[in-house]
């Protein structure tokens, strides 16, 4: 399989306005973040609120400059495109945001709202655009003569349903989903994820998946990479990382779900006790070593290790590079 | 836990509510029945427009002095609530029924501190001075899990995360020991880790103090953890009742099974989603017949296409009645959960 | 807080020195010539030289910018060579019409604008908060519908309009009211607070009319948006009687933006009512500034602008501090 999207040591600093003055600590709002997404692939990063997802989707769609690192697609380097060259780029990567209603123009037609890119980026022929979106209206599941309508006229999965034309329009090689089945009903979200399968085996554009909900990654993504306070904490194979969670993080998150299962056994279940430490004053060492279940179990050497260094690898865990 | 042959605390007969708008009549709740005994926990499950949300500031009265019509019966230990003035039925908020919301950051005063909004909902229905109440404040603030309570009492909402505003609208809810609270979307707000915390004090208090909650979710994962018993509701109905465990091995409405299919799931093996074709109908105008007729896939069992001229009654074995004309849908769910 | 506030004066002194600097420079450079202005009718070039010389016009622009500052810290000599007079501490220049110190003339017109500006801004912020308040909580009814209607016959009638029907009604056809009189300046004086009010009743009533209906509306839309917050709902979910839950709840957030919106009218009151003070001749800080520039006196012009600025500044200083206090998530800002 070949490699698609290739990000190393991605960085994101956020400055902090503390009283009147700008203060030198920033918010680290992803740090050192490093994947790999291959043709044809989906990446799902999941994490709760403040882990940096959605900042890590912005900056693969340049909407937000990285602060370091590099972003790599077909091995050329995008962190550093000029405004020009950044053209070329988002015809081959496109978003579908998490908000349908919000990410369309309310006073826009759907029809045009899909032929917006087309026309920017100049590649369909002026008469062939309006063939181009109906074809694309249909392939999402959208009716001919939805073309005229306008947003508020749909429901949230319809509306989700335009998003994704719109990013489809440009036959792009991946698509960056923020959360893009948060806003759904259940029963509409399983629609949505069928489409985006759907095209997937139809085209084989790659997915790089934002999700919190992590039923959806474990259904949808082939890798995972799990985050917590803007650093990646798991990453590997979904079905490896899910079945057999080996980072204290992950298998605190994934014992956290709800199991649609009142048989279930819920006896090993794990509690994280505390609350989010503040971005702006992380833990040292292993960000998530202040809420680590593990941590009344170290012994004092162990302890110190995990105060002291950050630990690396796909399973960023001293435990597991240690062997516990 | 619950008393068999003892009367309900809370029995719910025919509540319909509608509204009027610019467009007509919104037939929000189109026939909601519920019984709940002190000490259990009951969940109304559904997704957006199912009236839910509306059945829960019903049951709080909330919808009194405004345009909504609201019909049937909400009987609390006897009483109806329904029956009742606003100026009545505020003796009976805050102290037999109390409620928590979605989104505790928008649910709580800004300009006030937390713990002087706790001290202020014991205040209203106990007479005591102001020193007693901020003590009341700081007590329930401890049995809620807020570390340093006392201390805590003076913050404002703004300057505690998300898990703990929602412990504090808790303290605040559970402050007069109410005999029945409502949970409207309690944690879809909060993060996984942070909801597993909050539907566990949930659980604990409730041991603790034998209040009776009413769960409003969309999640059926916190149906399965935290309830005995759940309502499913569809276009404004309950459409089928049942004990949790014979909700999630036998679910006899095909809307239920259909969202129970549409779920991905953290132990399934990845298959094809089967999601419920088509979308809830209007509550402008309702269909005269089933209102899932149209996104039915049994339909066709039903003989004389009585599903789409004749609304069914809510029928079955008085621990799992359901409203569908097939008495026992199929085909059977093979149950891979 | 302290440090809040301190950083706030910081940035409005800064302010008012750059406010300074840009009016000094526009009456400098403008069109106008100070030193004609000032040797009055029968004029000769050798007279305008003079006077020149005895504004100090022959120095240098930033030199003449820096007396005018040092007179306003600590007082200076103004006047030809040789006829020099003392221009007391606060200086800001003498008048060009009556050779006066325009820190004298300001001194007059203050008590007359602030006797007109007090009594208005009270009758307005009560009329208009409590018909906004009444109108938000009889939404849709006949007294909202009855508020709204007059707020905004209110709003579209224009100061001098409603000045003049008073004065019409009041004073001339029904002679219940006294015209309004430069004798009373202070509810202090000589004829005591009762003669002060009936005074200054119609001025008030002229302005409180336009204000009121606009205070109506804002004061009605953001009671009805507060009433749709979720924390609306919390209070009543707790049992509480309508009136805390309105007055305690609703009021605390929903009158919030009133005081950003009084704080700015009041500064903006103080530095004259133009209109109001010339429709009922009374001789404030807006009359004598419209007598001033009728006349060319460039150092009252000048001086009434910087006064004005000082007025608005400061009335945003206190606005911020005000809210400060009030909502607790802009102290951690």
């Amino acid at each position: 399989m070949t490699q698609l999207l290739e990000v190393t040591d991605l960085t994101k600093h956020f400055p902090v306005r503390s009283g009147a003055f700008r203060s030198g600590v920033g918010v680290k709002a992803v740090d050192r973040v490093s994947f790999s997404v291959d043709a044809g692939q989906t990446l799902g990063l999941v994490g709760e609120s403040g882990c940096g997802k959605s900042t890590t989707g912005r900056m693969l769609m340049r909407l937000l400059q990285p602060t370091s690192g590099s972003i790599r697609l077909d091995g050329r380097e995008i962190s550093e495109l000029r405004r020009s060259d950044l053209q070329e780029y988002r015809r081959q990567v496109q978003m579908v945001f998490q908000n349908p209603s919000s990410s369309l123009n309310p006073r826009q037609s759907v029809g045009s709202a899909i032929a917006a890119p087309l026309l920017a980026q100049r590649i369909t022929p002026r008469g062939g655009v309006k063939a181009a979106v109906r074809d694309l209206m249909d392939r999402v599941g959208l009716r001919p003569d939805h073309y005229n309508r306008f947003p508020h006229e749909f429901s949230g999965g319809q509306k989700q349903r335009v998003g994704i034309a719109r990013a489809l329009a440009l036959n792009p090689r991946l698509i960056i989903c923020d959360e893009p089945v948060s806003a759904l009903d259940v029963s509409v979200q399983a629609q949505v994820i069928n489409l985006l399968e759907d095209i997937q085996r139809d085209t084989g554009v790659a997915y790089v998946f934002i999700a919190h909900d992590l039923s959806v990654v474990k259904h949808f993504a082939h890798r995972v990479a799990v985050m917590y306070l803007g650093r990646i904490m798991e990453h590997g194979e979904t079905r490896e990382v899910f079945d057999t969670p080996r980072h204290p993080y992950t298998q605190a998150l994934l014992s956290a779900v709800p199991k649609a299962d009142p048989a279930a056994d819920r006896s090993g279940r794990i509690r994280l006790t505390g609350d989010l430490p503040s971005p702006t004053d992380p833990p040292s060492g292993c960000v998530f070593r202040s809420r680590c279940q593990l941590r009344p179990r170290l012994d004092p050497e162990r302890a110190a290790l995990c105060a002291d260094s950050v630990p690396g690898g796909t399973i960023a865990c001293h435990h597991h590079t240690t062997g516990m | 836990m619950t008393t068999p042959h003892a009367a309900p605390l809370l029995d719910i007969r025919d509540l319909r509510v509608s509204f009027p708008t610019d467009d007509g009549l919104v037939h929000a709740v189109n026939g909601m029945d519920l019984r709940l005994s002190r000490g259990e926990t009951v969940g109304i499950v559904g997704e957006s427009g199912s009236g839910k949300t509306v059945t829960s500031q019903a049951l709080m009265g909330l919808l009194k002095d405004t345009s909504a019509v609201v019909t049937g019966q909400i009987l609390l230990d006897g009483q109806d609530l329904n029956a009742l003035t606003e100026a009545q039925m505020r003796a009976y908020r805050g102290k037999k029924i109390a409620m928590i919301f979605q989104d505790p950051l928008s649910a709580m005063h800004p300009f006030y501190p937390v713990g002087v909004q706790i001290a202020e909902a014991y205040r209203v229905h106990n007479t005591v001075t102001r020193k007693a109440a901020a003590a009341a404040a700081v007590d329930m603030l401890g049995r809620v899990g807020i570390p340093d309570p006392r201390r805590r009492y003076d913050a404002y909402p703004h300057e505690f995360s998300g898990g703990m505003r929602q412990r504090a609208m808790i303290a605040m809810a559970l402050v007069c020991e109410p005999e029945l609270l409502i949970a409207d979307e309690p944690t879809t707000a909060l993060d996984v880790t942070v909801q597993a915390q909050i539907l566990d004090l949930l659980s604990e208090l409730q041991a603790e103090t034998g209040t009776a909650v009413i769960m409003v979710t969309h999640d059926l994962g916190v149906v399965a953890e935290v309830c005995h018993q759940v309502v499913v509701m569809y276009g404004g109905l309950c459409v089928e009742r049942a004990t949790v465990a014979d909700l999630f091995k036998e679910p006899r409405h095909p809307y239920t099974q259909g969202l129970l299919d549409s779920m991905p799931s953290l132990t399934g093996t990845g298959e094809r989603l089967r999601p419920i074709p088509g979308f809830p109908p209007s509550l402008l105008a309702l269909p005269e017949g089933c209102l899932f007729a149209d996104r039915c896939p049994h339909t066709g069992l039903v003989p004389d296409g009585a599903c789409h001229t004749r609304r069914p009654e809510l029928a079955g074995p008085g621990t799992h009645p359901s409203r569908c004309h097939l008495t026992r849908p199929q085909p059977a769910r093979e149950v891979a959960r | 807080m302290t440090g809040f506030l301190l950083r706030r004066s910081a940035a409005m002194i800064a302010l008012l020195l750059v406010i300074s600097f840009v009016t000094f420079s526009l009456f400098q450079l403008g069109p106008a010539d100070p030193a004609a202005a000032a040797c009055g009718q029968e004029c000769t070039p050798a007279r305008v030289a003079e006077a020149r010389v005895a504004l100090g016009m022959d120095k240098p622009f930033l030199t003449q910018y820096a007396d005018y500052m040092s007179g306003l810290l600590h007082g200076r000599m103004i006047g030809a060579p040789g006829t020099e007079t003392l221009c007391e501490w606060p200086c800001l220049g003498k008048s060009f019409q009556t050779n006066e110190d325009v820190t004298a003339v300001l001194e007059r017109a203050l008590p007359y604008t602030l006797s007109v500006a007090g009594g208005a801004i009270v009758l307005w912020t009560v009329v208009g908060v409590g018909l906004g308040l009444l109108a938000a909580l009889r939404k849709g009814r006949f007294t909202d519908k009855l508020i709204v209607g007059a707020a905004s016959v209110g709003v579209s009638l224009p100061i001098p309009v409603t000045g003049l029907l008073l004065l019409l009604v009041f004073v001339s056809t029904l002679d219940v009211l006294p015209f309004t009189t430069n004798a009373i300046s202070s509810p202090f004086g000589a004829a005591g607070p009762g003669a002060w009010f009936l005074n200054y009743l119609l001025p008030w009533v002229a302005l409180a009319v336009l204000f009121s209906a606009q205070y109506i509306r804002v004061t009605r839309s953001s009671m009805l948006e507060t009433f749709g917050e979720d924390f609306m709902r919390t209070a009543r979910s707790k049992g509480l009687a309508r009136r805390g839950i309105v007055l305690r709840h609703g009021a605390r957030a929903g009158l919030t933006p009133i005081v950003t919106m009084l704080g700015l009218d009041i500064g903006l009151l103080l530095g004259g009512a133009v209109l109001t003070e010339q429709i009922f001749s009374v001789p404030g800080v807006g009359f004598t500034a419209v007598h001033a520039a009728q006349s060319g006196d460039l150092p009252v012009i000048m001086a009434i602008t910087m006064v004005a600025a000082f007025f608005i500044i400061v009335s945003n200083v206190v606005v911020d501090a005000v809210y400060a206090v009030i909502d607790p998530r802009v102290r951690a800002a």
